[in-house]
């Protein structure tokens, strides 16, 4: 690291002045800088100026400070939108950290046994949903639960289990569930890939001299790999997390972005939209919109903060 | 060698779990070929002679311009990598290999766009777009998705450029070869397996995403696959064959492109997962 590096060596022979920053470096970052910059953080600081502010009819603008979000948290005819976005977002959530990350977590246990035929085949074909477009998911699963295709019902008959059936996706009790359980679907290949990786990196000697220590298969999984992958369990758990508070297409492609029945499935990636565009007879609103995107980025640097002070340091002292 | 039966029950748990993955696109794959009249009597059974028809597909391409928002969809996703990848090779390449003031703290700078989802900047994003007269222009989304895909790229390409050999550049250096060339002509060729996984994380998020065209090129004949599909379904939602034959159209591209590479992607994904 600390051998002779270009900008010294090229100072001596090609750029005169030594205290100038070495122009090639400049050249280097200057293109993902100018991009990133522009088109990344900038709009992300100049959204959060925009929540200050609040704009009339006539597109003029003018400060309002946190007035935006005082109508956002207390005004009736928007915390109630706002809270019930936010709770139905963290149940979106803890159903995902339950189930998809349980399933995943399975998943690669079972894939990371020794000498496993098939195993990357396996792994390839569950795998496979995650690559396609969640609006293209979205309107599978709406069509197969569709009650008029009647598909859902007949399988479910053939396991025993028809009575079971119903609208599940038009009905306010169980709408939310329903479209947690279609994205925990379609992603459960994510955590399991990345826990499958972390697996894999576990030496061998480790799990053997715990058996050879006389260590079940059950204590082995709990007392020696566990804890060694816990650190890849944080890293899929914030990854889950701002997917999740960041989640839109989905629940846009199956309900719209009324996000129905009663705005039952309606989360914050949804909330932001109608709140920007508008819907129906609500004019949508730039200053309020950037008020919702704030109060969403707030959220998840909570969430990267909680798992960065909190969450990894602890696994590291814990693990090393 | 005998077989135990613990892996007997472990094969049955992913056979059991292959199936309820792939089974529900199967099934649409199926029904697309089927007439109306079938796909409601036998969901689940193949398509034969008596129920075979390409009518849907006939349908999507008579009132929808499939093929346009393929193209769409393919310039976009191109474009963006070979930009991610050039661009953010040449940042993760001086972030690495030169020590300068403020080389931490760029780091850190551009390490903020991998957690913090650029979507959230959205009412400025299009804000500046209208500003910019590039609404409703691939430009608009190559530039947003460029953007976004830096900085898990730079990550990425950087821990890759530390692994090549130091001699290489060495040894260019002291034949008085320019940094430039040092780069361009050494280093670029070099990290070529690394664009594999700079693709899955890069490449698949751009070609499914809504939010961005649904934003800033809803219209125009601009729209991307995904969108173009969420529209046209919109429309026709009553018409069976057309929504399961569109649907169809857009799995297919994926689905060949990802079982003729899927080593690569599932390899880029654990790999980076290590790291």
């Amino acid at each position: 690291m600390t051998d002779l590096t270009a900008s010294s060596v090229q100072s001596t022979d090609v750029v005169p002045a030594r205290s100038r920053f070495p122009i090639h470096i400049a050249v280097f970052l200057a293109p993902a800088l100018a991009i990133y910059t522009l088109f990344s953080i900038y709009p992300l600081i100049d959204t959060i100026r925009l929540s200050l502010y609040a704009g009339d009819e006539t597109g003029a603008r003018s400060f309002v400070g946190l007035q935006n979000f005082e109508t956002l948290l207390m005004d009736p005819n928007w915390s109630g939108q706002f809270w019930n976005a936010l709770t139905n977002n963290l149940i979106f959530f803890a159903i995902h950290m339950v189930v998809q990350n349980g399933i995943g977590l399975g998943l690669a246990m079972l894939l990371s046994l020794p000498r496993l035929t098939g195993g990357s085949v396996y792994r390839t074909l569950i795998f496979l949903p995650t690559m396609l477009s969640v609006v293209i998911i979205g309107f599978i699963w709406q069509l197969i639960l569709n009650p008029l295709w009647g598909i859902a019902p007949s399988l479910l008959k053939a396991v025993g289990l028809g009575g079971l059936f119903g609208p599940w996706l038009g009905q306010e009790s169980t709408a939310l569930l329903t479209v947690s359980l279609i994205s925990v679907w379609q992603f459960v290949g994510i955590p399991m890939m990345l826990i499958y990786a972390a697996l894999l990196n576990i030496p061998d000697d480790l799990l053997d001299a715990a058996t050879v220590d006389g260590a079940g298969p059950f204590s082995v999984f709990w007392f020696v790999r566990l804890p060694l992958i816990l650190p890849t369990l944080g890293v899929v758990s914030i990854l889950t997390f701002v997917a999740n508070f960041n989640a839109f297409d989905l629940i846009y492609a199956i309900k719209g972005a009324l996000a129905g029945p009663n705005f039952s499935t309606d989360i914050l990636g949804t909330f932001f939209y109608r709140t920007f565009f508008g819907f129906q007879l609500q004019v949508g609103s730039p200053t309020m919109g950037a008020a919702v995107a704030t109060a969403m980025l707030i959220i998840i640097l909570i969430g990267i903060l909680i798992y960065l002070f909190g969450v990894q340091r602890r696994l590291q002292r814990h693990t090393f | 060698m005998t077989v135990r039966p613990g892996r007997i029950a472990v094969h049955i748990a992913l056979i059991l779990y292959t199936i309820l993955a792939l089974g529900p696109i199967f099934l649409i794959l199926i029904n697309a070929f089927k007439t109306r009249r079938a796909i409601f009597a036998d969901p689940l059974g193949l398509p034969n002679a008596q129920t075979l028809t390409t009518i849907g597909f006939d349908r999507v391409f008579a009132n929808s311009d499939f093929g346009l928002y393929f193209f769409n969809s393919m310039t976009v996703t191109v474009v963006s990598l070979v930009l991610i990848v050039l661009i953010g090779a040449m940042a993760a390449w001086a972030l690495t290999e030169y020590r300068f003031r403020g080389n931490t703290l760029l780091s850190l700078y551009l390490a903020i766009g991998i957690m913090v989802p650029i979507r959230l900047g959205s009412v400025s994003i299009l804000r500046m777009m209208v500003e910019l007269n590039l609404v409703n222009t691939l430009t608009a989304l190559i530039l947003v998705y460029v953007a976004q895909g830096l900085p898990l790229a730079i990550l990425i390409l950087g821990e890759f450029i530390q692994q090549i050999p130091k001699d290489l550049r060495d040894a260019a250096r002291c034949d008085g070869v320019s940094e430039y060339r040092i780069f361009f002509s050494i280093i670029l060729p070099l990290i070529s397996p690394a664009i594999a996984t700079v693709a899955v994380f890069t490449m698949v998020p751009v070609w499914n995403d809504l939010w961005f065209p649904l934003i800033l090129a809803p219209g125009d004949g601009k729209q991307t696959i995904t969108l173009g599909v969420q529209q046209f379904i919109g429309q026709y939602v009553t018409d069976w064959n057309a929504v399961l034959a569109s649907l169809t159209l857009a799995i297919a591209p994926v689905l060949v492109l990802y079982l003729l590479f899927s080593r690569y992607l599932v390899r880029g994904l654990t790999a980076g997962a290590v790291k």
